[in-house]
């Protein structure tokens, strides 16, 4: 540093600026600006000195277009663009000859883009005044560090319980489930919690709870809250596979607040003005990307949802507009390849749950599958899409198709579209199966034609069976005919080898069944009736373990009715993540008869039966995939007595107090005898030995049969 | 614990009492009749009869080496058998009624109890054996120690010594436990065991059998409906068992931690009980736990005697009714646990 430069900044700190009085100057000039006139643009090109001029003439013309410039005020020529070294700076100013042609700039030409490189940002000066005031630099305050406690606390839980949320009245609790007993509270229920409803994560790592100033994130050991999201008046949210994100929907547009001071604290910027769909990051809780409703969906009454797809991964995610698909990267949130997919006349679209094992590939592939109907000159299409290469894996058209949905299996070796199709008439419905076999060469489809109409199919978790609820649409409409039927679907096995072909392995007629509820381990099945008028509950065993198939250890299925329960009024119903227990549920915002929950064993059992008035929901806590490898979980397997003794004897004694004491008492017995007993074993150690005893060999003799001969 | 027993019947009256060897393979038993019998445990075929005595024999015993055997019966006469070959080596001659005899555990001394009947005070007598083959019929007339256990006036039933030696541990008519000085003959501890539990007046000592692992603790079985467990050095109660009906034996199962109770409603009083069942099981109790797992039918009278097979896998017990009934523990039998055991294996397998 320069000495003169040193003099300069000592001056500088000796005279202050607030004690020289201006105000004799002040008065002389009658110096009294309103800036309220006056535009600050920033973001314009930097142009060299000669090119300023045109540079000047052009942005004239564009910010004329909303007002008129006052060339004749305090800047001359009414822009004011500053040099530096012989280059504009990239800002400058414009005098309006009104207020209002101010505000209209900057809320017309903000944002503008003035070509591929520049986008100018226009704020009025008058906003300075709103600015701080203070004049030194405030380091902002860095929230100190708020800990909720250990996120997944509730999966080192000694006794291994799954978590449930229950919703009655106005209230919601997490409570420990107990099977039968009344279910122990992990936090006291909380009045009030959500105005809506509660959601969790789907790792179950946060609980959500609902407010009409947006949704708050709650957690750890005892559900301290994490984060707020402010969105107002927010009415569906959803998550990415892996929590790193979340999507929330309101049907009121965001607007900018009006204050600066409140435009600081507001998640949104300008940008998202007039948006009702809003990504979020769940990491920092802040606004990633904001979108408004595809023009199509505004005004409708039933939003379908979720709006944003995701891949399993996080790594990308979708909507669909009309005519096109826009697929975002994560986590820059930029359209892949920054152009939409243009896909005429697109229906639905679904991500592959998984990576999708193709032939020929070792790398993680995402796909997705879409289908578009009939139109004038081309048939109605299903497609699978390479997911970033946009390549078209395979199409399959079809023919006089009313409605297609879109199953993936959840190793996605599988796509099951079932195709509505009409007769030439159009009269009556019928369904197509398509299967897509996604691990074979040139992925081969296999189609199923079916009489009936399918109105619900599931595959089974982890395999490639299904059940399928259908019926045949023959015009008689009355619903008091029961003429559901009930398929269980596998592959048809000869000897240990399967054909490969799908095989109906059973089927139930004549049927009001509606639900297929699968466990999420398989092969247990809930095929319910959800009604208003009556509800059943028919558990099933799609493998069952009888005389059939001990013969035959290669079929793959064998349907056996376990039980059938009745609750009418059941609304809903969900199995745990670990496919012990079903919880079946009436729920007061659907009707007010009977509402409360049940809790069934996977074999039908009742174990618990809990009316409540206004029992709104019942909610599962999810778990995140096992940390144990296969071996791991094999080895569990194999010593599953061991392992099971200690929660047996958890059971018994929850299931009596009595039983509990003696149990108790038994421990304590038991202890107290070893405590005894091992002073004597020093003892023995020593004496052991002294005394040899023989090996003393044994023979047992059975007769097996007794003859009498006669001998002559 | 369903179980195929073996029944033995050589015997023309009822038992009185039944014995392994220590490697288990023979069993020894006596009964009401004047022989004794030596089965193979294994098939029920009888080895051989011991006989000599003159009328009822009360109690038998083997040594550790199955070399020796002693009797001592109701004709005032302690045996000596030489094992091998049945012959009677020895007898002594006892002022009364023998009630028991019991060898020690290096089988070098022999207990043997004259009843207090016929105006004999109540004893203990305790033999120094010659063990050299050649000395078996030379033994002591003269037993080196005589411990009258007159207390009271009531008198000894059962006993046995402990795994040392050094002391004897004796159960009596009144309830009571008495440990002696096996040398001196010095009353060294008393404790009610009986008498206590219930309310019966006959409160008499029927049985004591030591702990198979070590004889550091033993067990008592009573007329007054219940068994208890003993400790031998503390001699405090450990715990007790309560049976429904009077108890004549006791025994404690070695590889599990059970009891095997037997009794029953004595002959002349089961006419005229409601409960003509006569409760003729054998009772096995959880040994830690004092709850009762199950039982086993078979007898046609009080059970008498049970012994259990050394290496755990089975019982004997000798019946009222004349019979021997040898039973095999089944897979039931062994993989049976409690809650408690089966939570302390699982944390003892590293489960938890």
């Amino acid at each position: 540093m320069l000495p003169e430069e040193e003099e300069y900044l000592q001056l500088e700190k000796e005279i202050k600026l607030d004690d020289i009085d201006f105000s004799d100057l002040e008065e002389k000039y009658n110096f009294e600006i309103t800036l309220d006139n006056y535009i600050l643009v920033d973001g314009a090109p930097i142009a060299p000195e000669s090119k300023v001029p045109i540079l000047i003439k052009v942005l004239k013309k564009l910010f004329s277009s909303v007002g008129e410039i006052d060339e004749n005020g305090e800047i001359k020529d009414g822009i004011y663009m500053p040099l530096e070294n012989g280059k504009s700076k990239g800002y400058l100013f414009i005098q309006y000859k009104s207020n209002e042609s101010a505000e209209l700039a900057v809320k017309k030409l903000n944002g503008k883009k003035l070509d591929q490189n520049h986008r100018l940002l226009v704020n009025k000066l008058s906003d300075i005044e709103n600015l701080p005031e203070d004049k030194e630099f405030n380091e902002p305050e860095i929230e100190p560090f708020k800990s909720v406690g250990y996120l997944n606390d509730w999966l080192v839980d000694s006794q291994g319980r799954d978590q449930i949320v229950l919703h009655f009245n106005e209230n919601v609790g997490v409570y420990w489930n107990k099977k039968s007993n009344e279910p122990e509270p992990v936090i006291e229920p909380r009045k009030g919690f959500t105005s809506k409803y509660s959601k969790f994560s789907p790792k179950g790592t946060y609980l959500f709870s609902i407010h009409p100033q947006g949704v708050q994130s709650w957690g750890g050991k005892d559900f301290k809250s994490i984060k707020r999201f402010f969105h107002n008046q927010v009415r569906l949210i959803d998550f990415s596979p892996n929590e790193n994100y979340m999507v929330t929907l309101s049907p009121i547009p965001i607007t900018l607040p009006d204050s600066i001071h409140e435009r600081q604290q507001f998640p949104f910027g300008k940008e998202s003005e007039g948006h009702k769909l809003v990504i979020w990051d769940m990491n920092n809780g802040e606004p990633v990307r904001t979108f408004a409703l595809p023009p199509h969906l505004e005004h409708q009454k039933e939003m379908p949802w979720p709006l944003v797809k995701w891949s399993f991964d996080d790594k990308y995610c979708a909507r669909q507009g009309p005519d096109a698909l826009a697929i975002y990267e994560t986590p820059s949130f930029n359209l892949l390849d920054k152009k939409l997919v243009k896909i005429d006349g697109i229906q639905d679209f679904e991500w592959a749950p998984s990576s999708v094992p193709l032939q020929n590939s070792k790398q993680i592939e995402h796909v997705l599958s879409y289908w578009t109907p009939e139109s004038s000159n081309q048939t109605a299409r299903v497609a699978l899409m390479s997911v970033p290469s946009k390549e078209i894996l395979r199409t399959v058209n079809l023919f006089q198709v009313s409605d297609c949905k879109m199953h993936w299996q959840d190793q996605s070796k599988l796509l099951c579209v079932k195709v509505d199709r009409h007769t030439k008439s159009g009269k009556t419905i019928f369904s197509n199966l398509e299967f897509f076999k996604t691990t074979e060469k040139d992925i081969p489809v296999e189609k199923i034609e079916l009489k009936d109409v399918v109105v619900n199919f599931a595959f089974e978790p982890n395999s490639d069976k299904f059940i399928t609820i259908s019926r045949l649409d023959d015009g008689n409409p009355n619903p008091a005919i029961p003429k559901n039927t009930i398929t269980f679907w596998a592959k048809e096995t000869k000897g240990n080898k399967t054909n490969g072909k799908y095989k109906a392995y059973k089927e139930i007629e004549n049927k009001h069944s509606n639900t297929i509820v699968w466990s999420p381990k398989g092969k247990y099945v809930i095929i319910a009736t959800v009604s208003r008028s009556s509800g059943e509950l028919e558990f099933f065993d799609f493998l069952f373990d009888d005389e059939i198939l001990s013969k035959n250890k290669n079929l793959p299925a064998n349907v056996k009715l376990l039980r059938t329960e009745k609750f009418s009024g059941m609304t809903n119903l969900s199995w745990d993540p670990s496919g012990r227990f079903l919880a079946c549920w009436s729920s007061s915002w659907l009707h007010l008869i009977e509402n409360g929950y049940k809790i069934y064993e996977f074999t039908g059992n009742l174990l618990r039966d809990d009316s409540i008035d206004q029992f709104k929901e019942f909610i599962w806590r999810p778990r995140p995939e096992s940390l144990l490898s296969n071996s791991d979980k094999k080895k569990v397997r194999s010593n599953l007595k061991e392992y099971s003794a200690q929660f047996e004897e958890i059971d018994v004694m929850e299931a009596d107090a009595a039983v509990k004491e003696a149990i108790l008492a038994r421990r304590k017995q038991l202890e107290d005898w070893r405590k005894y007993r091992s002073k004597f074993h020093e003892i023995n150690k020593a004496k052991n030995d002294e005394a040899i005893e023989e090996t003393i060999e044994e023979i047992k003799e059975e007769i097996i049969e007794e003859k009498e001969e006669i001998v002559e | 614990m369903a179980m195929r027993p073996i029944k033995l019947m050589g015997h023309e009256r009822s038992l009185t009492q039944v014995k392994y060897n220590r490697e288990g393979d023979l069993l020894f038993s006596v009964a009401k009749d004047n022989a004794a019998s030596i089965w193979f445990s294994s098939n029920g075929e009888r080895l051989g009869t011991l006989e000599g005595h003159q009328g009822v024999i009360w109690s038998i015993d083997v040594d550790p080496e199955t070399n020796l055997c002693a009797t001592g019966g109701g004709d005032l006469a302690i045996k000596l058998w030489k094992v091998e070959t049945g012959q009677c080596v020895f007898t002594w001659e006892s002022p009364s009624p023998v009630r028991r005899v019991a060898f020690s555990s290096d089988g070098k001394r022999l207990l043997a109890i004259a009843d207090q009947v016929m105006g004999h005070i109540g004893t203990i007598s305790v033999y120094d054996l010659k063990t050299n083959e050649s000395d078996f019929n030379n033994q002591d007339i003269k037993p080196s120690l005589i411990i009258e256990t007159d207390q009271n006036n009531s008198k000894s039933n059962v006993a046995n010594f402990t795994q040392d030696g050094k002391f004897i541990i004796s159960g009596l008519d009144n309830g009571y436990v008495n440990k002696y000085d096996s040398n001196t003959g010095e009353l060294i501890q008393s404790i009610q065991a009986h008498g206590i539990h219930t309310e019966e007046k006959n409160i008499s000592i029927t049985d004591i059998q030591f702990a198979p692992e070590d004889k550091s603790y033993f067990i008592t079985s009573s007329k007054d409906k219940t068994a208890t467990l003993i400790d031998v050095e503390s001699f405090e109660i450990l715990k007790v068992y309560k049976a429904d009906a009077p108890m004549n034996t006791a025994a404690i199962t070695p590889v599990k931690d059970f009891v095997i109770l037997g009794g029953g409603q004595e002959a002349r009083n089961v006419t005229t009980t409601a409960e003509s069942q006569g409760k003729f099981e054998a009772r096995f109790y959880h040994k830690i736990f004092e709850e009762e797992i199950g039982r086993v039918k078979g007898h046609f009278g009080p059970l008498n005697t049970v012994a259990v097979h050394p290496n755990g896998a089975g019982y004997a017990s000798g019946g009222e009714d004349g019979f021997i009934r040898v039973h095999e523990f089944e897979k039931s039998y062994f993989d049976f646990l409690f809650d408690a055991e089966r939570s302390e294996k699982a944390a003892a397998s590293g489960n938890i």
